[in-house]
């Protein structure tokens, strides 16, 4: 499957609900002249319209976008493409900052309890590995039974350099220690996954903030990265979580999981628009070919294009 | 977990006592606002607008309009339409005639699913009877694994059958080995999959026809929301569940959902939990969240929180004590030190007659230095004093205050507040006798140590 059918695989659903529920809007094309004129979109079809992607989990900004987009230039074409290209700008606008180009590129992998952040980094170091680059992946999540383990058979399965912590132990301490072996062996990225932690327990939050610190000693500008891993299907409560995190951990980029298993992949756009954060990978399953980087035209193509 | 939802509910009440005569529209009013309450902390909105019909219906009526206590009739309505919401689920796990009584818990990826296996053993364990877990996620990197440490630490039996060994087999395994071990309850850890895999499902029911459990506990977690109710309810038509277990109620989920699984779903929450930790695991009991939601209080939770770190005996004696109002500075120290041991203060909160609403005004954790510094000035008192703390006069304030690196104004604070918490107390202590002739019930403070210094 190339990456392009993963991710039409993994948006099915989201696609497949709008499909149904565009199909069901009343003439989309412009019911009367406006009162100056112009072509205007009929009331009830931007209506149909707000509910239709606020189900999709657009949430309000960017569905206020769409919905505005459509009334004004109802006259461009039919609705789906005005919606289409307005999605695009709105994802297009958080673009990620180029990677720094530090060495070792130091990436920490954050967010709640269960979303998916030691499968991403797995996953993760076999996307850098295909790039070209070679990665150590750090197990920093001292606190969740067999966290390590878990991480450690990733690590096999790509064949990338493995630092572990003793159960128990301080997380910061082994992101130092993994920084300094990467930098050692001229390694080019080290992949930090950390324990799940609610955006509500400041403590924990804490304890983020002092693996920023020692990173940022062991080496210059560390950590480079910080991604968010969301878990789709949690929807709007994700974008509590991504406030929560951007104010406390820096987070520089999300990564969006468990996409397979919503209706509701609308998401990606509510967290561009609402918190102007890039949207970096997808996952679309559980296997290791599952973690997509994203991009928007084709996240937009995958929920317009599939069929329609 | 509900605080806010508990909070609208409860100024809405107080809205409504603080009118003399309730009027069809001032009914109307309150209405809209319990509307407004139960939409945004994401209760389905369908739910929603039965629910509030059906208040609508009773609570219009000329004998409750007329009646001598109206608002008293119009908040038991509410409270006799949201038991009915909830169900009337005794929460937990009943023991069935199954022997051993096979539990299969299911969800999606990432639930809490292994982490509540190990947490429903351990509660067994506590109800006096004997659990065995087994981990049939042959397929997420060490997820076996994760059972068998999480287990080992909690004390709890693993069945470990040789590595390759088929899902069904060791599930099956696990039961025969129960069988003649004598363990009462099998409980089956299962991977987290999507209802929309179809292999996945398929592996479910095989897994259903060999082990035949008689409980199926749907694992989700509760800061999806309606999303997750959905899902089980998807669950529940192709597998067949018999109860949800909602997780990760620590978080700021909305509860929503917890309130809507009886009607979307149509079985009852029998668990939440609410932290990483294998005891943050309760039985849901409609009744008690029903009166804590409309800010009634609930003395039994707070004693039955008491009791896993005070003893049972402790903690009948200070119901008395409450009932009788007999509690003193001492009980309270008593008290702090239990809280102090029973973890984070925010949580033990809503639990405190009253102090539903006071948590918000707490921004983030309470200090714990304060604590300290309440649990010194009590200290500092001599046996008598904490006995009877209407003979701490003003000499007996200062020397107080000396003693405890305090000040007057501290110990004058604490010793009012503590008052008042013994009259708040006192009047939950009384239960839900009727309380004629008392219009509302204010906020109590918070107990010393449990606000900020210099507030
Ligand atoms: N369907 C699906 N499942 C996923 C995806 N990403 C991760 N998962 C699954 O989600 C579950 C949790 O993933 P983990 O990587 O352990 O999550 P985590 O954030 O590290 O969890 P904690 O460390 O316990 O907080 C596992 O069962 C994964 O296989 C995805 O994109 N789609
Ligand atoms: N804060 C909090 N975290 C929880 C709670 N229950 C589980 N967790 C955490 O959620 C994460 C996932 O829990 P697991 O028990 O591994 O979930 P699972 O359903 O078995 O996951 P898979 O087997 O990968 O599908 C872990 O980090 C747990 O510690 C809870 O009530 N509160
Ligand atoms: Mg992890
Ligand atoms: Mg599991």
């Amino acid at each position: 499957m190339s990456l392009l059918e993963r991710l039409r695989t993994g948006l099915r659903r989201t696609a497949d609900q709008l499909r149904g529920r565009f199909d069901g809007l009343p003439d989309a094309r412009p019911a009367a002249r406006g009162a100056r004129g112009g072509a205007v979109a009929a009331i009830d079809t931007l209506d149909a319209l707000e509910e239709i992607l606020l189900e999709a989990d657009l949430g309000v900004a960017a569905t206020t976008r769409l919905v505005e987009a459509a009334r004004d230039r109802a006259g461009d074409g039919d609705l789906r493409s005005v919606v289409r290209a307005e999605l695009l700008r709105v994802l297009d606008a958080a673009n990620p900052a180029p990677a720094p180009a530090a060495r070792p590129r130091v990436v920490l992998v954050v967010g709640v309890n269960g979303t998916g952040k030691t499968t991403t980094v797995g996953r993760l170091a076999r996307l850098v590995m295909d790039a070209g680059e070679r990665p150590v992946i750090c197990a920093a999540d001292t606190f969740r039974a067999a966290a390590v383990e878990q991480l450690e058979v990733w690590a096999r399965r790509v064949d990338a350099d493995f630092v572990r912590a003793r159960p128990g132990s301080d997380p910061a301490a082994v992101v130092f220690d993994a920084i300094s072996s990467g930098k050692a062996r001229g390694r080019d990225v080290v992949l930090v996954d950390t324990a799940g932690r609610l955006h509500t327990r400041s403590n924990l939050m804490g304890e983020l903030d002092k693996i920023r610190r020692v990173a940022g000693k062991a080496v210059e500008g560390a950590p480079h990265e910080t991604l968010l891993v969301l878990d789709a299907t949690v929807g709007q409560n994700g974008l509590s979580q991504a406030r929560a995190f951007l104010e406390s951990a820096g987070v520089t980029g999300i990564v969006l999981t468990k996409l397979d298993g919503t209706a509701k992949g609308g998401i990606a756009a509510a967290i561009t628009a609402e918190l102007g954060v890039p949207i970096r990978y997808v996952g679309v399953g559980e296997q290791i070919e599952d973690l997509l980087p994203f991009s928007p035209v084709e996240y937009v193509d995958a929920l317009f294009e599939s069929g329609w | 977990m509900f605080g806010s939802l508990s909070e609208r509910l409860q100024s809405v009440f107080a809205a409504v006592r603080r009118d003399a005569r309730l009027t069809p529209e001032s009914v109307e009013t309150a209405l809209r606002e319990i509307r407004l309450a139960l939409l945004e902390a994401d209760v389905n909105f369908k739910v929603v607008r039965a629910f509030i019909d059906r208040v609508r219906d009773r609570a219009v009526d000329r004998s409750v309009l007329e009646s001598l206590t109206p608002t008293q009739q119009v908040v038991a309505i509410v409270r006799d339409e949201l038991r009915a919401l909830l169900g009337d689920g005794q929460g937990g796990l009943p023991p069935s005639r199954q022997r051993p009584q096979v539990v299969l818990l299911l969800g999606l990826q990432g639930a809490g699913k292994t982490t509540t296996t190990v947490k429903l053993a351990k509660w067994l364990e506590r109800q006096g009877r004997h659990a065995l877990a087994v981990s049939t996620d042959v397929r997420r990197p060490a997820a076996i694994e994760q059972l068998r440490l999480l287990a080992g630490d909690a004390g709890v039996r693993v069945h470990e059958p040789d590595p390759g060994t088929s899902v069904a087999a060791r599930a099956a395994g696990a039961v025969e080995s129960a069988r003649s071990l004598g363990f009462d309850v099998v409980l089956v850890d299962t991977a987290g999959r999507l209802h929309i895999a179809d292999d996945l499902m398929g592996e479910l029911e095989t897994l259903k026809v060999a082990v035949e459990p008689s409980e199926l506990l749907y694992v989700a977690d509760a800061m999806t929301g309606q999303d997750a109710i959905k899902s089980a309810g998807e669950f529940n038509r192709r597998i067949g569940i018999d109860g949800v277990v909602l997780t990760k109620m620590d978080g700021d989920a909305r509860g929503g959902a917890a309130l809507s699984v009886v009607s979307v779903v149509g079985v009852p929450v029998t668990f939440v939990g609410d932290g990483e930790r294998i005891d943050d695991f309760h039985p849901f009991h409609p009744d008690r969240l029903v009166s804590r939601m409309l800010g009634m209080g609930d003395v039994l939770s707070l004693v039955e929180k008491a009791e896993q770190v005070v003893s049972r005996e402790e903690a009948s004696r200070l119901e008395l004590k409450i009932r009788r109002n007999d509690f003193t500075l001492q009980d309270m120290r008593d008290q702090l030190t239990a809280v102090k041991r029973m973890g984070p203060l925010d949580r033990l909160m809503d639990l405190i007659p009253g102090m539903g609403g006071m948590a918000s005004q707490m921004p983030g954790d309470v200090d714990p230095r304060a604590l300290g510094r309440t649990m010194a000035i009590i200290d500092s008192m001599t046996p008598r004093e904490r006995g009877r703390h209407q003979i701490i006069n003003g000499s007996r304030r200062r020397r107080i205050a000396r003693g405890s690196g305090t000040t007057v104004q501290e110990v004058n604070r604490l010793l009012k507040q503590f008052v008042e918490m013994r009259r708040v107390l006192r009047s939950v202590g009384a239960g839900s006798r009727a309380r004629k002739g008392k219009r509302g019930r204010r906020a109590a403070p918070l107990p010393p140590g449990m606000g900020f210094p210099g507030r």
